[in-house]
Protein backbone atom coordinates (compact mmCIF):
# COMPACT_ATOMS: atom_id res chain seq x y z
CA UNK A 1 0.00 0.00 0.00
CA UNK A 2 2.70 2.45 1.00
CA UNK A 3 4.42 1.76 -2.32
CA UNK A 4 1.59 3.29 -4.31
CA UNK A 5 1.56 6.38 -2.10
CA UNK A 6 5.28 6.81 -2.68
CA UNK A 7 4.73 6.39 -6.40
CA UNK A 8 1.86 8.86 -6.49
CA UNK A 9 3.96 11.38 -4.58
CA UNK A 10 6.82 10.81 -6.92
CA UNK A 11 4.66 11.23 -9.97
CA UNK A 12 3.33 14.54 -8.63
CA UNK A 13 6.83 15.76 -7.82
CA UNK A 14 8.03 14.69 -11.27
CA UNK A 15 5.18 16.59 -12.90
CA UNK A 16 6.04 19.77 -10.98
CA UNK A 17 9.73 19.32 -11.79
CA UNK A 18 8.89 18.72 -15.44
CA UNK A 19 6.74 21.82 -15.81
CA UNK A 20 9.23 24.08 -14.04
CA UNK A 21 12.26 22.85 -15.98
CA UNK A 22 10.58 22.66 -19.36
CA UNK A 23 8.92 26.02 -18.82
CA UNK A 24 12.25 27.68 -18.08
CA UNK A 25 13.90 25.87 -21.00
CA UNK A 26 11.13 26.98 -23.32
CA UNK A 27 11.57 30.57 -22.16
CA UNK A 28 15.32 30.32 -22.73
CA UNK A 29 14.90 28.83 -26.20
CA UNK A 30 12.18 31.25 -27.25
CA UNK A 31 13.76 34.57 -26.23
CA UNK A 32 16.33 34.63 -29.10
CA UNK A 33 13.62 33.52 -31.55
CA UNK A 34 11.28 36.29 -30.43
CA UNK A 35 14.20 38.73 -30.65
CA UNK A 36 14.86 37.52 -34.18
CA UNK A 37 11.26 38.28 -35.11
CA UNK A 38 11.40 41.66 -33.36
CA UNK A 39 14.60 42.42 -35.23
CA UNK A 40 13.02 41.52 -38.58
CA UNK A 41 10.14 43.99 -38.18
CA UNK A 42 11.76 46.85 -36.29
CA UNK A 43 13.85 49.43 -38.07
CA UNK A 44 16.92 49.78 -35.82
CA UNK A 45 17.56 53.53 -36.09
CA UNK A 46 14.06 54.87 -35.54
CA UNK A 47 12.40 51.96 -33.77
CA UNK A 48 9.54 52.07 -36.29
CA UNK A 49 7.80 48.77 -36.83
CA UNK A 50 7.05 47.70 -40.39
CA UNK A 51 6.71 44.45 -42.28
CA UNK A 52 8.95 45.61 -45.12
CA UNK A 53 11.39 42.68 -44.95
CA UNK A 54 8.58 40.12 -44.86
CA UNK A 55 6.78 41.86 -47.69
CA UNK A 56 9.98 41.80 -49.75
CA UNK A 57 10.35 38.06 -49.14
CA UNK A 58 6.79 37.05 -49.90
CA UNK A 59 5.49 39.83 -52.14
CA UNK A 60 8.37 39.82 -54.58
CA UNK A 61 11.06 42.47 -54.66
CA UNK A 62 12.65 43.88 -57.75
CA UNK A 63 15.40 45.94 -56.17
CA UNK A 64 17.83 43.06 -56.66
CA UNK A 65 18.75 42.81 -53.00
CA UNK A 66 17.37 39.27 -52.82
CA UNK A 67 19.26 38.04 -55.90
CA UNK A 68 22.14 36.58 -53.95
CA UNK A 69 19.80 34.90 -51.50
CA UNK A 70 17.90 33.35 -54.40
CA UNK A 71 21.14 32.11 -55.92
CA UNK A 72 22.31 30.68 -52.60
CA UNK A 73 18.98 28.97 -51.94
CA UNK A 74 18.91 27.48 -55.45
CA UNK A 75 22.46 26.19 -55.11
CA UNK A 76 21.72 24.73 -51.68
CA UNK A 77 18.58 22.97 -52.90
CA UNK A 78 20.38 21.50 -55.94
CA UNK A 79 23.22 20.36 -53.70
CA UNK A 80 20.76 18.83 -51.23
CA UNK A 81 19.32 16.67 -54.01
CA UNK A 82 22.78 15.76 -55.34
CA UNK A 83 24.05 14.90 -51.88
CA UNK A 84 21.08 12.68 -51.10
CA UNK A 85 21.29 10.84 -54.43
CA UNK A 86 25.06 10.32 -54.36
CA UNK A 87 25.24 9.30 -50.70
CA UNK A 88 22.44 6.77 -51.01
CA UNK A 89 23.71 5.40 -54.33
CA UNK A 90 27.16 5.05 -52.83
CA UNK A 91 26.29 3.64 -49.44
CA UNK A 92 23.20 1.43 -49.81
CA UNK A 93 24.56 -1.01 -52.46
CA UNK A 94 27.91 -1.11 -50.70
CA UNK A 95 26.36 -1.91 -47.32
CA UNK A 96 24.09 -4.59 -48.80
CA UNK A 97 26.99 -6.13 -50.69
CA UNK A 98 29.19 -6.12 -47.63
CA UNK A 99 26.50 -7.70 -45.47
CA UNK A 100 25.80 -10.45 -48.00
CA UNK A 101 29.08 -11.13 -49.74
CA UNK A 102 32.10 -9.40 -48.28
CA UNK A 103 31.61 -9.32 -44.50
CA UNK A 104 35.36 -8.92 -44.06
CA UNK A 105 34.98 -5.33 -45.30
CA UNK A 106 32.24 -4.38 -42.87
CA UNK A 107 34.63 -2.91 -40.28
CA UNK A 108 36.41 -0.88 -42.95
CA UNK A 109 33.16 0.52 -44.35
CA UNK A 110 31.93 1.38 -40.86
CA UNK A 111 35.22 3.02 -39.90
CA UNK A 112 35.37 5.16 -43.05
CA UNK A 113 31.70 6.10 -42.82
CA UNK A 114 32.02 7.28 -39.23
CA UNK A 115 35.41 8.93 -39.75
CA UNK A 116 33.96 12.34 -40.72
CA UNK A 117 32.61 12.64 -37.16
CA UNK A 118 36.22 12.68 -35.97
CA UNK A 119 37.51 15.14 -38.54
CA UNK A 120 36.05 18.64 -38.09
CA UNK A 121 34.70 20.22 -41.27
CA UNK A 122 37.09 23.11 -40.79
CA UNK A 123 40.01 20.63 -40.90
CA UNK A 124 38.68 18.69 -43.87
CA UNK A 125 38.29 21.88 -45.88
CA UNK A 126 42.02 22.61 -45.55
CA UNK A 127 42.72 19.36 -47.38
CA UNK A 128 39.81 19.84 -49.76
CA UNK A 129 41.04 23.26 -50.91
CA UNK A 130 43.77 21.87 -53.24
CA UNK A 131 41.40 19.15 -54.47
CA UNK A 132 38.75 21.72 -55.34
CA UNK A 133 41.41 23.80 -57.03
CA UNK A 134 42.01 20.87 -59.39
CA UNK A 135 38.27 20.24 -59.80
CA UNK A 136 37.50 23.84 -60.65
CA UNK A 137 40.43 24.39 -63.04
CA UNK A 138 40.95 21.04 -64.77
CA UNK A 139 37.95 18.76 -64.36
CA UNK A 140 34.75 20.76 -63.95
CA UNK A 141 34.37 24.45 -63.13
CA UNK A 142 34.06 26.63 -60.06
CA UNK A 143 30.28 26.26 -59.85
CA UNK A 144 29.06 26.05 -56.26
CA UNK A 145 27.06 22.88 -56.82
CA UNK A 146 30.19 20.68 -57.08
CA UNK A 147 30.55 21.23 -53.34
CA UNK A 148 27.91 18.50 -53.09
CA UNK A 149 30.73 15.95 -53.58
CA UNK A 150 32.24 17.09 -50.30
CA UNK A 151 28.83 17.32 -48.60
CA UNK A 152 28.40 13.60 -49.27
CA UNK A 153 31.32 13.08 -46.88
CA UNK A 154 29.69 15.31 -44.24
CA UNK A 155 26.42 13.36 -44.28
CA UNK A 156 28.10 9.93 -44.55
CA UNK A 157 28.04 9.09 -40.80
CA UNK A 158 24.36 9.95 -40.45
CA UNK A 159 23.30 8.12 -43.60
CA UNK A 160 25.40 5.11 -42.53
CA UNK A 161 23.86 4.92 -39.06
CA UNK A 162 20.37 5.29 -40.41
CA UNK A 163 20.79 2.63 -43.12
CA UNK A 164 22.64 0.33 -40.74
CA UNK A 165 19.69 0.41 -38.32
CA UNK A 166 17.29 -0.20 -41.22
CA UNK A 167 19.28 -3.13 -42.66
CA UNK A 168 19.68 -4.74 -39.25
CA UNK A 169 15.93 -4.75 -38.77
CA UNK A 170 15.20 -6.85 -41.87
CA UNK A 171 16.22 -10.38 -42.79
CA UNK A 172 18.36 -9.36 -45.74
CA UNK A 173 19.58 -12.86 -46.51
CA UNK A 174 16.16 -14.50 -46.71
CA UNK A 175 14.74 -11.62 -48.72
CA UNK A 176 17.48 -11.75 -51.35
CA UNK A 177 17.50 -15.54 -51.50
CA UNK A 178 13.75 -15.60 -52.06
CA UNK A 179 13.97 -12.93 -54.73
CA UNK A 180 16.89 -14.67 -56.43
CA UNK A 181 15.08 -18.01 -56.51
CA UNK A 182 12.22 -16.23 -58.27
CA UNK A 183 14.73 -15.11 -60.87
CA UNK A 184 15.09 -11.48 -59.85
CA UNK A 185 18.20 -9.63 -60.98
CA UNK A 186 20.40 -7.75 -58.54
CA UNK A 187 18.97 -4.46 -59.79
CA UNK A 188 15.41 -5.68 -59.13
CA UNK A 189 16.40 -6.90 -55.68
CA UNK A 190 17.95 -3.56 -54.85
CA UNK A 191 15.13 -1.35 -56.11
CA UNK A 192 12.07 -3.47 -55.45
CA UNK A 193 13.02 -5.55 -52.42
CA UNK A 194 15.62 -3.79 -50.32
CA UNK A 195 14.71 -0.13 -50.87
CA UNK A 196 11.03 -0.59 -49.93
CA UNK A 197 12.03 -2.57 -46.85
CA UNK A 198 14.37 0.08 -45.49
CA UNK A 199 12.17 2.97 -46.55
CA UNK A 200 11.93 4.45 -43.06
CA UNK A 201 15.70 4.44 -42.73
CA UNK A 202 16.05 6.11 -46.13
CA UNK A 203 13.51 8.78 -45.20
CA UNK A 204 15.36 9.74 -42.05
CA UNK A 205 18.71 9.67 -43.88
CA UNK A 206 17.25 12.02 -46.48
CA UNK A 207 15.96 14.45 -43.86
CA UNK A 208 19.24 14.62 -41.96
CA UNK A 209 21.16 15.08 -45.21
CA UNK A 210 18.90 17.86 -46.46
CA UNK A 211 19.05 19.67 -43.10
CA UNK A 212 22.85 19.39 -42.99
CA UNK A 213 23.32 20.62 -46.54
CA UNK A 214 20.93 23.55 -46.14
CA UNK A 215 22.69 24.53 -42.92
CA UNK A 216 26.25 24.10 -44.19
CA UNK A 217 28.48 27.15 -43.94
CA UNK A 218 32.10 26.14 -43.34
CA UNK A 219 32.97 24.56 -46.71
CA UNK A 220 31.17 27.23 -48.73
CA UNK A 221 32.72 30.09 -46.77
CA UNK A 222 36.27 28.73 -46.84
CA UNK A 223 36.12 27.84 -50.53
CA UNK A 224 34.35 31.13 -51.39
CA UNK A 225 31.17 29.60 -52.81
CA UNK A 226 27.60 30.90 -52.57
CA UNK A 227 25.13 28.68 -50.73
CA UNK A 228 22.16 29.55 -48.57
CA UNK A 229 24.21 30.22 -45.43
CA UNK A 230 27.00 32.24 -47.03
CA UNK A 231 24.35 34.28 -48.87
CA UNK A 232 22.60 34.91 -45.54
CA UNK A 233 25.94 35.89 -44.06
CA UNK A 234 26.52 38.40 -46.86
CA UNK A 235 22.98 39.79 -46.81
CA UNK A 236 23.20 40.31 -43.07
CA UNK A 237 26.01 42.78 -43.66
CA UNK A 238 23.76 45.01 -45.78
CA UNK A 239 20.22 44.11 -44.70
CA UNK A 240 20.01 42.46 -41.28
CA UNK A 241 16.21 42.50 -41.22
CA UNK A 242 15.91 40.28 -44.29
CA UNK A 243 18.55 37.93 -42.87
CA UNK A 244 16.59 37.73 -39.61
CA UNK A 245 13.31 36.98 -41.38
CA UNK A 246 14.88 34.26 -43.55
CA UNK A 247 16.59 32.69 -40.52
CA UNK A 248 13.30 32.52 -38.68
CA UNK A 249 11.57 30.87 -41.65
CA UNK A 250 14.40 28.36 -42.04
CA UNK A 251 14.55 27.42 -38.35
CA UNK A 252 10.78 27.18 -37.98
CA UNK A 253 10.29 25.32 -41.24
CA UNK A 254 12.93 22.72 -40.44
CA UNK A 255 11.45 22.13 -36.98
CA UNK A 256 8.02 21.46 -38.47
CA UNK A 257 9.53 19.12 -41.10
CA UNK A 258 11.32 17.16 -38.37
CA UNK A 259 8.12 16.81 -36.33
CA UNK A 260 6.37 15.44 -39.43
CA UNK A 261 9.24 13.01 -40.05
CA UNK A 262 9.09 11.91 -36.42
CA UNK A 263 5.36 11.25 -36.74
CA UNK A 264 5.79 9.29 -39.99
CA UNK A 265 8.61 7.14 -38.58
CA UNK A 266 6.66 6.65 -35.34
CA UNK A 267 3.59 5.43 -37.22
CA UNK A 268 5.64 3.00 -39.27
CA UNK A 269 7.38 1.61 -36.23
CA UNK A 270 4.03 1.14 -34.54
CA UNK A 271 2.89 -0.77 -37.62
CA UNK A 272 6.04 -2.86 -37.59
CA UNK A 273 5.47 -3.93 -33.99
CA UNK A 274 2.11 -5.49 -34.84
CA UNK A 275 2.74 -9.23 -34.60
CA UNK A 276 0.44 -10.35 -37.44
CA UNK A 277 2.72 -8.79 -40.04
CA UNK A 278 5.96 -10.69 -39.84
CA UNK A 279 8.58 -10.16 -42.54
CA UNK A 280 7.48 -7.32 -44.75
CA UNK A 281 5.97 -5.11 -42.07
CA UNK A 282 8.31 -2.24 -42.82
CA UNK A 283 7.11 -2.05 -46.40
CA UNK A 284 3.36 -1.67 -46.55
CA UNK A 285 2.71 -1.21 -50.26
CA UNK A 286 5.19 -3.07 -52.50
CA UNK A 287 5.84 -6.32 -50.67
CA UNK A 288 8.85 -8.45 -51.59
CA UNK A 289 6.66 -11.05 -53.27
CA UNK A 290 5.85 -8.59 -56.03
CA UNK A 291 9.38 -8.88 -57.33
CA UNK A 292 8.69 -12.38 -58.63
CA UNK A 293 6.72 -10.77 -61.43
CA UNK A 294 9.76 -9.24 -63.06
CA UNK B 1 24.74 -16.07 -61.43
CA UNK B 2 21.01 -15.94 -60.82
CA UNK B 3 20.16 -19.60 -60.24
CA UNK B 4 22.66 -20.39 -57.51
CA UNK B 5 21.23 -19.56 -54.09
CA UNK B 6 23.49 -17.71 -51.71
CA UNK B 7 25.15 -19.95 -49.21
CA UNK B 8 27.83 -19.50 -46.60
CA UNK B 9 31.37 -18.36 -47.16
CA UNK B 10 32.56 -21.84 -48.17
CA UNK B 11 30.48 -21.80 -51.32
CA UNK B 12 31.62 -18.33 -52.29
CA UNK B 13 35.22 -19.17 -51.54
CA UNK B 14 35.06 -22.01 -54.04
CA UNK B 15 34.37 -19.47 -56.76
CA UNK B 16 37.14 -16.92 -56.42
CA UNK B 17 36.11 -15.07 -59.58
CA UNK B 18 32.65 -14.35 -58.27
CA UNK B 19 33.99 -13.38 -54.87
CA UNK B 20 36.26 -10.87 -56.51
CA UNK B 21 33.30 -9.55 -58.45
CA UNK B 22 31.44 -9.00 -55.18
CA UNK B 23 34.48 -7.32 -53.66
CA UNK B 24 34.77 -5.10 -56.72
CA UNK B 25 31.25 -3.86 -56.01
CA UNK B 26 32.58 -2.05 -52.96
CA UNK B 27 35.17 -0.24 -55.07
CA UNK B 28 33.08 2.88 -55.86
CA UNK B 29 32.62 3.50 -52.13
CA UNK B 30 36.31 3.15 -51.30
CA UNK B 31 37.34 5.17 -54.36
CA UNK B 32 34.95 8.02 -53.55
CA UNK B 33 35.84 8.24 -49.87
CA UNK B 34 39.47 7.90 -50.90
CA UNK B 35 39.30 11.06 -52.98
CA UNK B 36 37.05 13.21 -50.79
CA UNK B 37 37.90 11.99 -47.27
CA UNK B 38 41.18 10.09 -47.01
CA UNK B 39 43.13 12.21 -49.51
CA UNK B 40 42.20 15.57 -47.90
CA UNK B 41 43.09 14.19 -44.48
CA UNK B 42 46.47 13.00 -45.77
CA UNK B 43 47.01 16.37 -47.46
CA UNK B 44 46.51 18.03 -44.08
CA UNK B 45 48.86 15.68 -42.22
CA UNK B 46 51.56 15.73 -44.89
CA UNK B 47 51.04 19.41 -45.66
CA UNK B 48 51.80 20.33 -42.06
CA UNK B 49 55.39 19.23 -42.69
CA UNK B 50 55.86 20.43 -46.26
CA UNK B 51 57.07 23.74 -47.53
CA UNK B 52 55.71 25.29 -50.71
CA UNK B 53 58.52 23.68 -52.70
CA UNK B 54 57.66 20.27 -51.28
CA UNK B 55 60.63 20.00 -48.90
CA UNK B 56 60.32 18.83 -45.32
CA UNK B 57 59.80 21.71 -42.90
CA UNK B 58 58.96 22.28 -39.26
CA UNK B 59 57.94 25.85 -40.02
CA UNK B 60 54.23 25.11 -39.60
CA UNK B 61 54.74 23.34 -36.28
CA UNK B 62 56.95 26.17 -35.06
CA UNK B 63 54.18 28.65 -35.73
CA UNK B 64 51.71 26.27 -34.11
CA UNK B 65 53.77 26.46 -30.91
CA UNK B 66 54.16 30.23 -31.01
CA UNK B 67 52.64 32.07 -28.02
CA UNK B 68 49.97 33.73 -30.18
CA UNK B 69 48.72 30.45 -31.64
CA UNK B 70 48.87 28.71 -28.29
CA UNK B 71 46.65 31.46 -26.86
CA UNK B 72 44.14 30.83 -29.64
CA UNK B 73 44.21 27.10 -28.91
CA UNK B 74 43.75 27.86 -25.21
CA UNK B 75 40.75 30.06 -26.07
CA UNK B 76 39.21 27.23 -28.09
CA UNK B 77 39.85 24.66 -25.36
CA UNK B 78 38.43 26.85 -22.59
CA UNK B 79 35.40 27.80 -24.69
CA UNK B 80 34.74 24.16 -25.54
CA UNK B 81 35.25 22.93 -21.96
CA UNK B 82 33.01 25.57 -20.39
CA UNK B 83 30.19 25.26 -22.91
CA UNK B 84 30.43 21.46 -22.81
CA UNK B 85 30.04 21.39 -19.01
CA UNK B 86 27.27 24.00 -18.94
CA UNK B 87 25.54 22.34 -21.88
CA UNK B 88 25.85 18.86 -20.39
CA UNK B 89 24.48 19.80 -16.94
CA UNK B 90 21.57 21.95 -18.15
CA UNK B 91 20.88 19.68 -21.11
CA UNK B 92 20.77 16.59 -18.87
CA UNK B 93 18.29 18.35 -16.57
CA UNK B 94 16.02 19.24 -19.49
CA UNK B 95 16.41 15.76 -20.96
CA UNK B 96 15.33 14.23 -17.65
CA UNK B 97 12.28 16.49 -17.51
CA UNK B 98 11.44 15.40 -21.06
CA UNK B 99 12.01 11.73 -20.22
CA UNK B 100 9.36 11.87 -17.50
CA UNK B 101 6.83 13.02 -20.12
CA UNK B 102 4.95 10.34 -22.09
CA UNK B 103 7.08 9.44 -25.11
CA UNK B 104 4.43 9.94 -27.77
CA UNK B 105 3.23 13.34 -26.63
CA UNK B 106 3.17 16.17 -29.15
CA UNK B 107 4.96 18.54 -26.77
CA UNK B 108 7.88 16.16 -26.49
CA UNK B 109 8.06 15.65 -30.26
CA UNK B 110 8.04 19.38 -30.87
CA UNK B 111 10.65 20.02 -28.19
CA UNK B 112 13.07 17.37 -29.44
CA UNK B 113 12.59 18.47 -33.06
CA UNK B 114 13.40 22.06 -32.13
CA UNK B 115 16.44 20.83 -30.19
CA UNK B 116 17.85 18.91 -33.14
CA UNK B 117 17.31 21.86 -35.46
CA UNK B 118 19.06 24.30 -33.14
CA UNK B 119 21.84 21.81 -32.34
CA UNK B 120 22.72 20.85 -35.90
CA UNK B 121 21.29 23.28 -38.39
CA UNK B 122 21.62 26.77 -37.02
CA UNK B 123 25.21 28.10 -36.94
CA UNK B 124 24.95 31.42 -38.73
CA UNK B 125 21.27 31.89 -37.94
CA UNK B 126 21.82 31.43 -34.21
CA UNK B 127 24.43 34.15 -34.36
CA UNK B 128 21.81 36.44 -35.94
CA UNK B 129 19.34 35.50 -33.23
CA UNK B 130 21.78 36.51 -30.51
CA UNK B 131 22.73 39.72 -32.26
CA UNK B 132 18.97 40.43 -32.25
CA UNK B 133 18.93 39.63 -28.51
CA UNK B 134 22.15 41.05 -27.04
CA UNK B 135 23.39 43.26 -29.87
CA UNK B 136 23.38 47.04 -29.66
CA UNK B 137 19.75 47.11 -30.85
CA UNK B 138 18.86 43.77 -29.32
CA UNK B 139 15.56 43.08 -27.63
CA UNK B 140 17.05 42.16 -24.25
CA UNK B 141 19.59 44.97 -24.49
CA UNK B 142 16.73 47.46 -24.80
CA UNK B 143 14.58 45.79 -22.13
CA UNK B 144 17.47 45.69 -19.67
CA UNK B 145 18.19 49.33 -20.38
CA UNK B 146 14.56 50.43 -20.00
CA UNK B 147 13.60 48.29 -17.03
CA UNK B 148 16.77 47.77 -15.05
CA UNK B 149 18.93 50.63 -16.27
CA UNK B 150 21.63 48.09 -17.11
CA UNK B 151 23.64 48.72 -20.26
CA UNK B 152 24.86 45.62 -22.12
CA UNK B 153 28.34 46.10 -23.51
CA UNK B 154 27.91 46.58 -27.26
CA UNK B 155 30.94 44.39 -27.95
CA UNK B 156 29.76 41.62 -25.60
CA UNK B 157 29.06 39.11 -28.38
CA UNK B 158 32.58 39.54 -29.79
CA UNK B 159 34.20 38.46 -26.53
CA UNK B 160 34.90 34.93 -25.36
CA UNK B 161 32.11 34.99 -22.71
CA UNK B 162 29.71 36.36 -25.31
CA UNK B 163 30.56 33.59 -27.77
CA UNK B 164 30.16 31.08 -24.92
CA UNK B 165 26.60 32.32 -24.27
CA UNK B 166 25.71 31.74 -27.92
CA UNK B 167 27.44 28.34 -27.97
CA UNK B 168 25.45 27.24 -24.92
CA UNK B 169 22.35 27.80 -27.01
CA UNK B 170 23.29 24.94 -29.34
CA UNK B 171 25.19 22.84 -26.79
CA UNK B 172 22.23 22.46 -24.41
CA UNK B 173 19.87 21.15 -27.14
CA UNK B 174 22.59 18.82 -28.44
CA UNK B 175 22.89 17.34 -24.94
CA UNK B 176 19.12 16.89 -24.81
CA UNK B 177 19.06 14.83 -28.00
CA UNK B 178 22.15 12.71 -27.28
CA UNK B 179 21.35 12.07 -23.60
CA UNK B 180 17.60 11.44 -23.92
CA UNK B 181 18.03 7.82 -25.16
CA UNK B 182 20.13 6.96 -22.10
CA UNK B 183 17.43 8.36 -19.78
CA UNK B 184 14.73 6.50 -21.68
CA UNK B 185 16.74 3.35 -20.98
CA UNK B 186 16.21 3.72 -17.22
CA UNK B 187 13.56 1.22 -16.18
CA UNK B 188 10.79 2.11 -13.77
CA UNK B 189 11.34 -1.31 -12.17
CA UNK B 190 14.80 -0.28 -10.97
CA UNK B 191 13.30 2.64 -9.11
CA UNK B 192 10.51 0.50 -7.71
CA UNK B 193 13.00 -2.12 -6.62
CA UNK B 194 15.01 0.56 -4.82
CA UNK B 195 11.86 1.79 -3.09
CA UNK B 196 10.77 -1.72 -2.11
CA UNK B 197 14.15 -2.26 -0.52
CA UNK B 198 13.67 0.94 1.47
CA UNK B 199 15.87 3.23 -0.62
CA UNK B 200 15.16 6.94 -0.84
CA UNK B 201 15.25 9.11 -3.92
CA UNK B 202 18.81 10.02 -3.01
CA UNK B 203 19.75 6.31 -2.77
CA UNK B 204 18.22 5.72 -6.18
CA UNK B 205 20.15 8.52 -7.86
CA UNK B 206 23.48 7.96 -6.09
CA UNK B 207 23.54 4.16 -6.08
CA UNK B 208 21.44 3.06 -9.08
CA UNK B 209 20.70 5.63 -11.77
CA UNK B 210 23.85 7.71 -11.27
CA UNK B 211 26.37 4.92 -11.89
CA UNK B 212 24.32 3.62 -14.82
CA UNK B 213 24.11 7.05 -16.46
CA UNK B 214 27.67 8.17 -15.68
CA UNK B 215 29.36 6.71 -18.80
CA UNK B 216 26.64 8.10 -21.10
CA UNK B 217 26.84 11.48 -19.39
CA UNK B 218 30.62 11.67 -19.72
CA UNK B 219 30.45 10.42 -23.30
CA UNK B 220 27.91 13.10 -24.19
CA UNK B 221 30.07 15.68 -22.45
CA UNK B 222 33.00 14.73 -24.70
CA UNK B 223 30.78 14.85 -27.78
CA UNK B 224 29.73 18.37 -26.80
CA UNK B 225 33.35 19.33 -26.33
CA UNK B 226 34.28 18.09 -29.80
CA UNK B 227 31.20 19.79 -31.23
CA UNK B 228 32.05 23.23 -29.95
CA UNK B 229 35.76 22.78 -30.62
CA UNK B 230 34.94 22.16 -34.30
CA UNK B 231 32.25 24.85 -34.63
CA UNK B 232 33.03 27.68 -37.01
CA UNK B 233 29.87 29.23 -38.45
CA UNK B 234 28.55 30.85 -35.27
CA UNK B 235 31.82 32.53 -34.37
CA UNK B 236 32.39 33.64 -37.96
CA UNK B 237 29.00 35.34 -38.06
CA UNK B 238 29.49 36.96 -34.64
CA UNK B 239 33.01 38.28 -34.96
CA UNK B 240 34.54 39.99 -37.94
CA UNK B 241 37.57 41.92 -36.70
CA UNK B 242 39.64 39.57 -34.61
CA UNK B 243 40.72 35.95 -34.37
CA UNK B 244 39.45 34.31 -31.22
CA UNK B 245 39.39 30.57 -31.83
CA UNK B 246 41.28 28.01 -33.94
CA UNK B 247 38.78 27.63 -36.84
CA UNK B 248 38.93 31.40 -37.40
CA UNK B 249 42.72 31.27 -37.46
CA UNK B 250 42.50 28.47 -40.04
CA UNK B 251 40.25 30.67 -42.16
CA UNK B 252 42.69 33.57 -42.17
CA UNK B 253 45.63 31.20 -42.77
CA UNK B 254 43.82 29.74 -45.79
CA UNK B 255 43.14 33.24 -47.12
CA UNK B 256 46.80 34.18 -46.68
CA UNK B 257 48.11 31.23 -48.67
CA UNK B 258 50.15 33.65 -50.76
CA UNK B 259 52.00 34.92 -47.73
CA UNK B 260 55.37 33.14 -47.89
CA UNK B 261 55.88 33.24 -44.16
CA UNK B 262 52.74 31.16 -43.60
CA UNK B 263 53.93 27.92 -45.22
CA UNK B 264 52.12 24.88 -43.86
CA UNK B 265 50.49 26.97 -41.13
CA UNK B 266 46.86 26.17 -42.04
CA UNK B 267 47.72 22.49 -42.25
CA UNK B 268 49.58 22.60 -38.94
CA UNK B 269 46.58 24.25 -37.25
CA UNK B 270 44.30 21.62 -38.77
CA UNK B 271 46.63 18.87 -37.56
CA UNK B 272 46.49 20.34 -34.07
CA UNK B 273 42.71 20.17 -34.19
CA UNK B 274 42.78 16.58 -35.44
CA UNK B 275 44.98 15.57 -32.49
CA UNK B 276 42.64 17.19 -29.94
CA UNK B 277 39.46 15.78 -31.47
CA UNK B 278 41.03 12.33 -31.96
CA UNK B 279 41.92 12.17 -28.25
CA UNK B 280 38.40 13.24 -27.30
CA UNK B 281 36.75 10.75 -29.65
CA UNK B 282 38.98 7.94 -28.44
CA UNK B 283 37.87 8.59 -24.87
CA UNK B 284 34.29 8.82 -26.14
CA UNK B 285 34.48 5.40 -27.82
CA UNK B 286 35.87 3.85 -24.63
CA UNK B 287 33.01 5.34 -22.59
CA UNK B 288 30.41 4.24 -25.16
CA UNK B 289 31.62 0.68 -24.73
CA UNK B 290 30.97 0.92 -20.99
CA UNK B 291 27.59 2.58 -21.49
CA UNK B 292 26.52 -0.19 -23.90
CA UNK B 293 26.40 -2.66 -20.98
CA UNK B 294 23.10 -1.21 -19.82
CA UNK B 295 21.29 -0.90 -23.11
CA UNK B 296 20.84 -4.63 -23.72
Amino acid sequence: MSGTTIQRDRRRRQAIFRWVVLGLALLYFLVPMVSLFDFSIRFPLTGNVDLDSWAALFGGDDSGRLDMLGEGLTNSLIMAVMTVVISLALLLPTMVLVKLKSPQFSRAVEFISLLPLTIPAVVLVVGLAPIYLVISTRILDSNTIWLAFAYVILVLPFVYRSLDAGLRAIDLKTLTETARSFGASWWTIMVRVIVPNVRTAIISAVFISVALVLGEFTFARMLARTNLQTALFQINLSDGQIAAAVSLIALGGTTILLVLLDLVVGLREAARRRPEEPLAAAAPAPTPTETSAS
Amino acid sequence: MTTQPLTGRDATASRPARRWLAHAGTLPFFAYTGVFLILPTLLVVVGAFRSREGAFTLNGLEQLLSPRTLTIFANSLVLSAVTAVVGAVLGALIAYALATAPSGSMGRRLFTAFCSVVAQFGGVMLAFAFIATFGINGLLTRLLQDWAGYTVNGQFLSTLPGVAVVYAYFQIPLMVIVFLPALDGLRVQWREATENLGGSTWTYWSRVAGPILAPSFLGSLLLLFANSFSAFATAAALISQQTLIVPMEIESALRNENDLGMDAYAQALALGMIVVVALVMWAYAALQKRAARWTA
